[in-house]
């Protein structure tokens, strides 16, 4: 008797957990329901009761600590659950109310990432709209980029010391956009190599990359009618190895002395070995990577650098089309906005606005 | 059509892809989740035409007796043992083949690597030559980061570990994001471009 009285004491002593609600978890794929509520004081944790309808018992699904008032469960879509929360502090417990009927489906749309598609309308307008006035024949300036106003001195260069041109497309997968951005400027240089009959030597980290270097400098070789310059030999893969390609990439530097050295695409640590090696043998150098931190080492080390966007920038540079002409300016124009947006955040902010940032979170 | 087919294959997996971010539902995932697959199998075959082309090129190496073409038999015989040591003892831990992995090839990939800290003194010589403007200040702010790395910097002058970091996180950061910005927007512009086939110059098109 003395037990069940002082049970009922300890019982009532723990506040059950208030506000429990339970849905179905936002932006997923399905097969999960979100449970929130408000802490209770003194609890040593929670225990997670579910009940799948029609059945009318409550098992334990999971136990979380004091500190967590969120649990996301996982069930199966179309099974509508309740679930009961239950505050626990050694053998006192207190069960919340139960919830409303819940279930579990796939999401069509991710709301959270609204503002992203917004932006992507918002830029491919941008990106079209130019696009379209550069089709319609209307003169578009474009600054000029050093780096890139020397892709024909180097090519030149080559041709007349008779040496190849070196090209390494970065050392990234074909998914990777700082590849094809580099597998394009290959397009360009292959076309100029092609008609002075220059060789280019490809060596490639990445298996899938080499067939696709190997068809863009074929199909350049073919467009200019030079096909017999092309060879398949000279675009190969070496190894998967960072610094193994690396080591080998630099032996070739060393042993068939390009009179030029393209280093465009995605590098990491390789980017200062590559590229001291190359200076050390007099090859005139070029470069273009997005990756932040190497952009220092390639800029000390070559003698032109094509930093980040100039990356993206270079085919359309080099091609000259309008149409590639016309996205480089949806660019800049956007960056104007990006940079109105910047100004704009940072005075509302300033005033303790917050709204302003809530537009650009998840 | 030689060109028209893989210009509709891209512009159809090209806009699937965006429309597949921005789906969370069950059916996208797993598209999503295909994709990587294919990605997978092309992968695995195009390693064996990229090991093909290896082959290719060091056996012509060795029949040309080309410069280096010793090499050019190690590496070949470096290929041909561990394919053979890797189908017969296995690539588990403790066999044959993860041995020479990990006390032939690692040692000899950190030995690369390490000799990075050569190449970045030799190149800091030359970068942090005060030939002009721009250059004296990525000195100076070269030196205060360095001391600010080191205790010695502190008994110098105790401000100066405050300086580098203010250094790195105002002036150095807002560069850093200036050119991310330009990276993403540039990004975005290449996919949409190869997407739409107004860059095909992967495909061996374009002028």
């Amino acid at each position: 008797m003395t037990t069940i009285v002082l049970l009922t004491l300890l019982h009532l002593q723990i506040s059950p957990p208030k506000d429990v609600r339970a849905f179905d978890t936002p932006n997923d794929a399905g097969g999960s329901i979100t449970i929130t509520w408000e802490s209770s004081p003194d609890v040593e944790g929670y225990r997670i009761l579910r009940m799948a309808l029609p059945d009318s018992v409550y098992t334990p699904v999971d136990w979380v600590d004091a500190a967590t008032k969120r649990y996301v469960d996982k069930v199966k879509d179309g099974v509508r659950y309740r679930y009961i929360i239950r505050a626990e502090s050694g053998i006192a417990y207190a069960d919340s109310e139960p919830t409303d009927e819940v279930w579990s489906h796939g999401n069509v749309f991710h709301r959270g990432r609204t503002n992203v598609l917004i932006g992507v309308v918002v830029y491919t307008t941008l990106l079209l709209s130019f696009i379209y006035f550069a089709k319609r024949g209307k003169k578009l300036f474009v600054r000029k980029i050093a780096g890139l106003d020397a892709v024909d001195e180097a090519i030149g260069r080559a041709t007349e010391m008779g040496k190849p041109v070196l090209y390494i497309p970065g050392l990234s997968t074909i998914s990777d956009v700082a590849t094809l951005a580099s597998l394009n400027i290959l397009g360009r240089i292959a076309r100029k190599a092609a008609v002075h009959g220059t060789r280019v030597i490809v060596p490639n980290r990445n298996p899938i990359v080499m067939p696709v270097c190997q068809e863009i400098v074929r199909e350049a070789c073919l467009d200019v009618g030079r096909p017999d310059v092309y060879r398949e030999d000279d675009i190969f893969y070496i190894t998967f190895s960072q610094f193994g390609y690396t080591a080998a990439v630099d032996g070739i530097m060393l042993r068939e002395k390009p009179a030029a050295n393209f280093f465009l695409g995605m590098f990491w640590a390789e980017s200062l070995i590559l590229a001291e090696t190359g200076a050390s043998t007099g090859a005139i150098q070029i470069a273009g990577t997005d990756a932040v931190h190497q952009l220092p080492f390639f800029i000390t080390a070559c003698d032109y650098t094509l930093i980040g966007e100039e990356l993206y920038a270079a085919s359309a540079y080099l091609s000259r089309e309008p149409l590639s002409l016309g996205s480089l300016k949806g660019q800049d124009w956007t960056k104007l906005i990006i940079g109105g947006l910047i100004v704009a955040g940072v005075i509302l902010v300033s005033f303790g606005s917050d709204w302003f940032l809530g537009l650009f979170s998840g | 059509m030689r060109r028209q087919l893989p210009l509709a294959i891209c512009f159809v997996m090209g806009i699937s892809m965006v429309v597949q971010f921005f789906i969370p539902h069950r059916v996208s995932q797993e598209f999503y989740r295909t994709i990587l697959d294919w990605y997978r199998i092309v992968f695995a075959f195009s390693l064996v035409l990229g090991t093909g082309t290896l082959i290719k090129v060091h056996w012509a190496k060795i029949s040309k007796k080309s410069k280096g073409w010793q090499y050019s038999i190690i590496t070949i015989g470096g290929l041909v043992f561990m394919l053979t040591v890797g189908f017969i003892t296995g690539i588990q831990e403790g066999t044959l083949f993860m041995k020479v992995f990990e006390f032939v090839e690692v040692p000899l990939e950190a030995t690369m690597f390490s000799l990075l800290a050569f190449y970045i003194a030799s190149a800091a010589y030359r970068a942090f030559r005060a030939r002009t403007v721009e250059a004296t200040l990525l000195l100076i702010a070269a030196v205060v980061l360095m001391l600010g790395r080191i205790p010695f910097g502190y008994y110098l002058w105790h401000k100066i570990p405050g300086i580098a970091e203010w250094i790195l996180t105002n002036p150095n950061m807002a560069a850093k994001r200036g050119i991310v910005i330009g990276v993403g927007l540039g990004m975005i512009s290449t996919a949409l471009k190869i997407i739409l086939g107004i860059e095909r110059s992967y495909i061996g098109g374009g002028k």
